[in-house]
């Protein structure tokens, strides 16, 4: 398996290490449900350095960049990021992006885990002759700072005045005496920071983020709570709720179908004019039951309809929570769903928008 | 060691373990052991049988929800469920603070409480969990 620059870390902090996708990455230290609690109301910390990142470089690193993602990286300036989809011609999801414009000329793409390699191929074989693309995955390390007291803690040790930055906004900024890229994103739903660093060096930011944290609560967050914080904000998970099998219409993510030019611009035309046939949607369990992936989504008959793509406990919502794909008949706020848990019916309601939204 | 794997209980391959009446009759507790509990984490609800149902050892007699899974309960021996712990119902994570006491999950009267002794003793269940680690 591979380990991040951190492993070492993890094991002597505790953490319960598992295989995610050939990576040796902790699922949890003190456990998912006092991690969940503590990113939700101090902060925690994450590394995720097993993440990839591939940078566009040139006069034409834009135009590259466009080919291959669908939201409009023209609105991107420099120090701003997006987040979107790339698709293949069919407009299938490839994998969800973050887009870091640095400047004109130097573009970074953070792309999942497990897709580094797929990505990588794809945008080489579609882009490589506009612009030069980097595979710089192995030589970056990259930490998330979240919750209500992450902004405080991390400008409380950088340099620069990171605490102004807006939401998708990044600049450098030195932490634990290591230049950094400091950006205002995250997967929790809490506010925070990203910080980028060089591999070999993303232990002393690690190390500065943990001493400082101690006077805010901060603790070392697992992949278990990554997860259950992520879903409670309705975030996708790729390869759970997104999948090439699915486009960003049918996953409720028409909002970063912005852009022109880009593979599967066609076929995501075509799917919004002929209208979908399903939709991802979030839904709250009200029996007893806790959805997983997988699990059949049914009519009266039991016959299946839909899949559920993420379930578990809402630790912060207090309830069970999952997302699926339904008709889009079955789509709309309050309708009434039959999860088939591994035989017995359980009966769940439809809810828009995240179960948990910070407060403001 | 000794008090991960209490001395006084019979342990499965799947990880429950099963309490001899202390008073030399047929009624048997069972529950779930510290190994299993450490791998499925905190767990957010137990799916128990009712009062009067009858356990096929071997058989799945519930199934315990975790964050990230769920995962089945197999009966270390067959028998008619006596007692059922309730509280496990609103408070599920007894089992994650106490599998051995307050986390037990039901009791069932047995024919022959000598058919605990098929299963393995707390230093053969360690010398199991020691075997399936090395694989």
């Amino acid at each position: 398996m591979k380990q991040t620059p951190l492993y070492g870390r993890h094991k002597a902090l505790g953490a319960k290490i598992i295989d995610f996708g050939g990576w040796a990455m902790p699922v949890q230290y003190s456990g998912i449900l006092d991690e969940h609690k503590s990113v939700r109301e101090a902060a925690g910390i994450f590394d995720v350095s097993h993440m990839g990142e591939v940078w566009f470089r040139g006069p034409r690193a834009a135009e590259a960049v466009q080919k291959l993602v669908t939201n409009d990286v023209g609105k991107l300036v420099d120090g701003m990021a997006m987040y979107t989809c790339a698709c293949r011609p069919s407009g299938g999801i490839v994998d969800d992006l973050i887009v870091y414009r640095s400047d004109a000329e130097n573009i970074l793409i953070v792309v999942n885990a497990s897709n580094v390699d797929k990505d990588f191929g794809w945008f080489q074989e579609q882009a490589g002759a506009i612009c030069e693309i980097i595979n710089l995955s192995d030589e970056t390390g990259l930490l998330a700072v979240q919750g209500p007291r992450a902004v405080e803690l991390v400008q409380s040790i950088a340099d620069q005045p990171v605490a102004e930055l807006k939401s998708f906004r990044f600049r450098k900024a030195v932490i634990g005496g290591v230049m950094t890229n400091v950006a205002r994103t995250g997967y929790t739903g809490e506010d925070g920071f990203e910080l980028f660093a060089p591999a070999q060096a993303v232990g002393k930011v690690w190390d500065a983020v943990l001493d400082a944290g101690h006077k805010v609560g901060l603790k070392p967050i697992g992949l278990g709570a990554r997860d259950t914080l992520r879903l409670e904000a309705k975030l996708s998970l790729y390869g759970n709720d997104i999948d090439e099998e699915h486009t960003p219409h049918e996953a409720g993510l028409s909002w970063v179908v912005k852009g022109k030019g880009f593979i599967g611009e066609e076929a995501l035309a075509r799917q919004k004019a002929e209208g979908l046939t399903r939709k991802l949607v979030g839904f709250v369990m009200k029996e007893r039951g806790t959805a997983r992936h997988g699990y059949p989504i049914v009519d009266d008959k039991g016959a299946a309809i839909g899949v559920v793509t993420s379930g578990s406990v809402g630790p912060t919502v207090g309830a069970n929570i999952g997302l699926g794909y339904v008709p889009v008949a079955l789509a709309q706020a309050g309708t009434r769903l039959q999860i088939d848990c591994r035989g017995k019916g359980a009966a769940a309601e439809v809810v828009n928008g995240a179960f948990y939204k910070r407060p403001s | 060691m000794s008090t991960d794997y209490p001395n006084d209980l019979r342990y499965t391959k799947e990880h429950e373990w099963a309490r001899p009446d202390e008073s030399g009759g047929n009624k048997i507790t069972i529950g779930i052991t510290k190994f299993a509990v450490e791998s499925l984490g905190d767990i957010t609800q137990v799916d128990l049988p009712k009062e009067g149902e009858e356990l096929k050892k071997d058989a799945v007699f519930g199934t315990v929800e975790s964050v990230k899974a769920v995962s089945d309960l197999f009966a270390p021996c067959s028998g008619k469920v006596v007692k059922v712990n309730d509280p496990l119902g609103d408070s599920p994570e007894y089992i994650n603070e106490d599998c051995y006491d307050e986390g037990w999950m039901v009791q069932v009267e047995v024919k022959d409480p000598k058919e605990l002794d098929a299963l393995m003793n707390a230093e053969q269940y360690q010398a199991y969990l020691k075997e399936q680690e090395s694989h």
